[in-house]
């Protein structure tokens, strides 16, 4: 078990210790103390680590995430695990804004609530949170699952494309373009699996579907160069 | 991108400590605006007596014997409080307006911070470490104050062009955003005979509150206004003599962290600001919703 005080050691030294273990290292474990609202904790990581923040963050923490396992024990500032490409990110408090943005793979949780675009531009990730997300999540959703085991804001999945969205309680509007889905087989066995994996005891059968009509601009072929 | 702190304290116990704790609040968010920055502090009521925070770039000699020079203008007694670049100047509340219109024939280059009974405003180009510094804010107690670090993007970098602005008297707001509509609006509260001094957009926000509790609002009812008639970024807090309010617009991408204890009522543009507060750990931490108002009173 490795201990990084940030307070006393500082950010720079953190991100180029983790970023430099690559591939078989026997450094596995993780705690990362007096996080203090710091930015740009454990980003770019590349390696099957298992990394323990030990309070609250400032933004872009876990941003492009590869491989690593990353649990902040407290909540996180904007642009939480942007860009993760894989691994796993999870959030014990809440999140603010674009949590998850444009993240091509791995798996987000968020065991509080997540506020505004939450997902936006996601291209292949998995985001599950347990409390509500805020306005404007999933905008341009591209692909991968976003799950709200709570309630969604505003204009959920505005302009979306092949992203899939599953809402256990209300949305306060859809955005252009994004509408309820029927819930086929195949969906709530991803749903199972997704909440299986971020520890929610939600039924899957309780959630709707959400997704792209497909209905806009460059969805029509005629419009095609 | 700008910095805002702002901290309303409920326990009068930690009052002497308010200077020090906004002070630390603020230098925690000098790389959001490492310009200028300025402070709001709501210090003690004196019977009858008000202040006005004046401001000149040629303190020594605008300053010299003005306390002297105002009470032979308006007959009244004046005290003088020098601190750099600022001076507080106290006298009868009844007597504000006509010295302020003495200060302008007096001393044409000084400029008015803030008047009112509790307010003081220090405000300066200059890293926030530094500005708070030079008005010695670290020693000063009071019930509430409002920090903004400035990242400038719709008016130069001068000192009038720094927050808070005051537009009247204990009340003040600082912001984070820019407004697009501050042009028609400046012209608009200006023919309802509202004084702006500056080309700046968020003296016209602040102003526009100004003008509806003119009017009969609330504070909270004038945030509550503000959601329909600007248009823009904005993150707002704003200070009344016994009022702290925070509102944000309906997109909310300006960052806004609150917590809340028994002690206390506080805002920073990130968590990072919070950090060392006392009991900062079991209070309540929330980001703001977007377009909704959040007020408390003494």
């Amino acid at each position: 078990m490795q201990t990084y005080d940030l307070e006393s050691d500082g950010l720079r030294g953190l991100n180029s210790s983790l970023q430099a273990l690559a591939g078989s290292t026997n450094k596995t474990q993780w705690n990362i103390v007096n996080p203090r609202g710091s930015h740009a904790i454990a980003v770019g990581l590349d390696a099957p680590i298992e990394v323990n923040v030990k309070g609250s963050t400032g933004y872009y923490c876990g941003g492009m995430n590869k491989q690593a396992f990353i649990r902040v024990h407290g909540s996180v500032g904007p642009g939480c695990a942007e860009n993760m490409m894989s691994g796993t990110v999870i959030v014990e408090g809440d999140a603010s804004q674009y949590a998850g943005a444009t993240g091509n793979g791995g798996l987000l949780v968020i065991k509080g609530n997540a506020s505004s675009r939450c997902g936006i531009s996601m291209k292949g990730i998995d985001i599950v949170v347990h409390g509500n997300i805020g306005h404007m999540s999933a905008f341009m959703a591209q692909s991968g699952n976003l799950v709200v085991c709570g309630d969604a804001g505003d204009a959920l999945g505005d302009s979306l494309y092949e992203a899939r969205l599953f809402v256990r309680g209300s949305v306060k509007s859809l955005g252009a373009d994004c509408i309820e889905k029927e819930m086929r087989p195949e969906h709530l066995e991803i749903l199972t699996d997704l909440l299986t994996r971020a520890d929610s005891d939600a039924r899957p059968e309780e959630f709707t579907r959400y997704g792209s009509a497909r209905q806009l601009y460059h969805f029509n072929i005629d419009n095609a160069y | 991108m700008c910095g805002i702190v702002g901290l309303f304290l409920k326990d009068k116990s930690l009052e002497p400590q308010l200077g020090t704790m906004l002070t630390a609040m603020l230098v925690t968010m000098s790389n959001r605006g490492p310009d200028s920055a300025g402070i709001a502090i709501y210090g003690s009521d004196s019977d009858a007596k008000s202040k006005i925070t004046v401001q000149s770039d040629a303190a020594e000699i605008d300053f010299s014997g003005l306390d002297l020079a105002l009470k032979a203008a308006i007959d009244t007694p004046v005290s003088i409080r020098l601190k750099d670049t600022h001076a507080v100047l106290e006298l009868a509340t009844e007597k504000v307006a006509e010295a302020r219109q003495a200060l302008a024939e007096l001393r044409p280059t000084i400029r008015v911070m803030s008047t009112g009974d509790v307010i003081e405003i220090y405000k300066e180009v200059g890293l926030p470490k530094n500005v708070a510094e030079r008005f010695e804010i670290a020693k000063m107690s009071g019930t509430h104050g409002i920090g903004h670090t400035r990242m400038a993007t719709e008016s130069a970098v001068t000192t009038m062009g720094a927050h808070p602005f005051s537009t009247g008297a204990d009340q003040c707001l600082v912001h984070n955003g820019s407004l697009s509509n501050h042009n028609s609006l400046r012209r608009k509260l200006r023919r309802a005979g509202v004084t702006i001094q500056t080309e700046n957009d968020t003296e016209v926000a602040a102003a526009y509150l100004t003008w509806k509790m003119q009017n009969g609002a609330s504070l909270g009812e004038a945030l509550e206004n503000s959601l329909d008639d600007l248009d823009g970024f904005f993150t707002f807090v704003v200070g009344t003599k016994n009022g702290f309010g925070v509102v944000r617009d309906p997109i909310a991408c300006k960052p806004a962290v609150m917590a809340e204890t028994d002690q206390y009522v506080a805002f920073g543009s990130e968590y990072r600001a919070l950090v060392n507060l006392p009991g900062i750990e079991n209070a309540r931490v929330w980001e703001p919703e977007p377009a909704t108002v959040y007020f408390w009173n003494h």
